[in-house]
């Protein structure tokens, strides 16, 4: 009997080790499957859209990043016609005027989430800030129409066009009553991305090592001189992918830019005025193209877009590559 | 208290003598107590990790702590110059002096840690030149004057008996460059750079090679001439070689609480040792 079940036992370990044998194997299959296939999916994209987007390069070439016409229906006077002028702009300055906004606040929010505050205070305001960061974007959209707009309409605006008109050109305009353009486009997009980059500061800051802050205050430091010379310095590439995650949501976001930025697809004179975004022409156009090469137009935009974020993904890299070279500030335990 | 015939032993037993509870203390001695608990408690939340120190560190003497590992020598060490404030719940109670102020309570953190700097295990140096490594913490602490700061880091890398060996290449080599052993008598020319009175060191050869901590060592005993050290050890040898001082501590079996058993003259402490719970570990009869 007992023989019976050391047989049986030895059995089970055999063929389990039968059976796992070729377990790192096929792991190793599995996962390079995968990774794989994220290549694959970037490739695809880029092939789709510069495949549909075949007539309007034959059509514009080159000229199409320079011209500033967007033009989907043809009249008399104005022929059909395109350009990305107005959506790259547009895109670049909002992104622009969010990170501008976000980046210093949710740094310092992410600093004092992790360095700072009281431990009672913490997983609350943490909590909440990945709440935040959770909140679906057409409900930013849906507050910045329905309370931001009137609010900033008559508040900021206004007044910032009247005193600004003679000063200061691009930060007043005869249109403000919209209510729409970048700067308030940039605003929701900041208080959008301030979460995310709030939240990864937070994380890469409760990983940096405990002796980086001990060095530091051994030799006398106060508070804030640990932060700056030993923690934020430590964390610095990933503060910086943070804050390029922040960008790259800025850049693609769809919603709150087209319920905000006001659809006009025309380089603007003003912060004030309304304006496109990339992804919002995509959005407000895509569904009811006019044409073949209007709808050809809009893919080249997105691969416009496409192209933009590697290229800032890629810029980012080298930046933290970079930094994180040269003899630094950082004390590596 | 037994009579000895050495001069300097007898000074030392002096120290040995506060290890009986504070009120029964005897008659201050010709050395002044540095560092000096008298009643300290120390707390990690609930968990209580060091109970009823007494203790009186002597001024310009190397003080070794010994005992098997979590006994609480850390929690100690770092008591000192509060490197605890950053942990949640961490606190200290009782008293426990530097120069007679009471560190948990007149003495401001930033300005107790410029008098008591601190070694640590590994050695750390930032990634920047062997001149910035040192210059460092002068640079912290203000001190913008280029002709202070060079002489300043001379000295410091003479008394880490570094200088020699790094004088060419000060602003050429990062500190990462240097060896480990190098690499830590850079961190203690970092930390005596800003003249503190205290040099806490704990554990500061764990990482390093026989020959590296034999230089290290040679170090230690030479620098008590210019500042009080405190080094936590789990090598008695090393405390022999050392200390003139050593403290035994160990964890209570029951609370978990560490206990200052004894606290003597290095030589008396391994050779003529009081405490019976001292003997078994001194002759390797205990974990
Ligand atoms: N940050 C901490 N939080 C809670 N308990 C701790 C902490 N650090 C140390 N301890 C506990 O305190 C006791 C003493 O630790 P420590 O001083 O590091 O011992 P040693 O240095 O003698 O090995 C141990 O029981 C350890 O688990
Ligand atoms: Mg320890």
């Amino acid at each position: 009997m007992a023989g019976a079940k050391a047989q049986t036992t030895t059995n089970f370990r055999e063929r389990l080790a039968q059976r796992t044998q070729h377990g790192d194997s096929i792991f190793w299959a599995v996962t390079l499957f995968f990774a794989l296939a994220v290549i694959a999916l970037v490739v695809a994209i880029g092939w789709v859209t510069w495949n549909d987007s075949a007539l309007a390069r034959e059509r514009f070439g080159i000229g199409f990043f320079a011209s500033s016409e967007w033009n989907p229906v043809e009249t008399e006077v104005s022929p059909e016609s395109f350009g990305a002028v107005p959506a790259i702009v547009g895109t670049l300055i909002s992104s622009l005027i969010a990170l501008i906004l976000a980046a210093p606040i949710a740094v310092g929010i992410g600093i004092f989430l992790a360095e700072l505050c009281p431990l009672s205070l913490r997983t609350p305001l943490s909590f909440m800030v990945e709440l935040l960061a959770a909140i679906p974007s057409v409900i930013y959209g849906v507050w910045g129409v329905m309370v931001f707009a009137p609010f900033f309409t008559q508040h900021v605006a206004m007044p910032l066009s009247e005193s600004m008109r003679e000063i200061i050109p691009w930060l007043s305009s005869s249109q403000v009553a919209a209510g729409r353009g970048l700067l308030i486009a940039g605003i929701i997009l900041a208080i959008m991305i301030l979460p995310t980059i709030a939240a990864i500061t937070r994380d890469v800051l409760t990983l940096v090592p405990n002796t980086q802050r001990e060095v530091l205050l051994a030799l006398g430091a106060t508070k804030w001189e640990v932060i700056w010379l030993a923690v934020v310095p430590y964390a610095r590439a990933g503060i910086v992918g943070g804050v390029m995650l922040g960008l790259g949501r800025a850049l693609g976001e769809t919603m709150a830019a087209t319920m905000l930025v006001g659809n006009r697809p025309q380089v603007p004179g003003s912060l004030l005025e309304p304006a496109t975004t990339a992804a919002a022409l995509i959005a407000s156009e895509l569904i009811n193209a006019q044409s073949l090469l209007h709808e050809s137009a809009l893919v080249l935009i997105a691969l416009t877009l496409f192209v933009i974020t590697l290229l800032l993904n890629l810029i980012a890299r080298l930046l933290i590559w970079f930094v994180n070279r040269g003899p630094v500030g950082s004390v590596r335990a | 208290m037994e009579e000895t015939t050495q001069g300097s032993s007898r000074l030392l037993n002096g120290f040995a003598e506060t290890v009986s509870p504070a009120g029964e203390r005897v008659a201050q001695t010709a050395t002044e107590a540095k560092i000096e608990a008298i009643g300290f408690n120390f707390y990690y939340g609930t968990f209580q990790a060091l109970r009823n120190i007494n203790i009186r560190i002597p001024q310009n003497r190397v003080t070794a702590i010994i005992g098997p590992s979590g006994c609480g020598k850390s929690t100690f060490l770092r008591a000192i110059n509060r490197m605890h404030d950053r942990t949640p719940g961490a606190r200290g109670e009782g008293q426990l002096l530097l120069g007679g102020a009471n560190i948990y309570g007149e003495i401001d953190p930033v300005k107790l840690r410029r008098r008591v700097g601190m070694v640590f295990q590994r050695p750390n140096p930032f990634v920047k030149s062997i001149y910035e490594n040192v210059a460092y913490g002068l640079r912290v602490q203000g001190v913008r004057d280029r002709r202070v700061i060079d002489e300043k880091v001379e000295l410091a890398l003479n008394r880490a008996a570094l200088w020699d060996e790094v004088k060419d290449r000060l602003h050429k080599a990062s500190g990462t460059a240097l060896s480990g052993g190098q690499q830590q008598r850079l961190c203690i020319a970092r930390a005596i750079a800003v003249d503190p009175e205290v040099v806490l060191m704990d554990e500061p050869c764990s990482a390093l090679d026989p020959i590296a901590t034999m230089k290290i060592e040679d170090l230690i005993h030479k620098l008590r001439a210019n500042f009080t050290i405190v080094i936590v050890t789990h090598n008695m040898q090393q405390a022999m070689r050392v200390s003139d001082m050593t403290a035994f501590m160990l964890m209570d079996s029951a609370t978990r609480a560490g206990e200052l058993i004894e606290f003597s003259p290095t030589a008396e402490l391994f050779t003529n040792p009081k405490d019976q719970r001292t003997k078994d570990y001194v002759t390797g009869r205990f974990g």
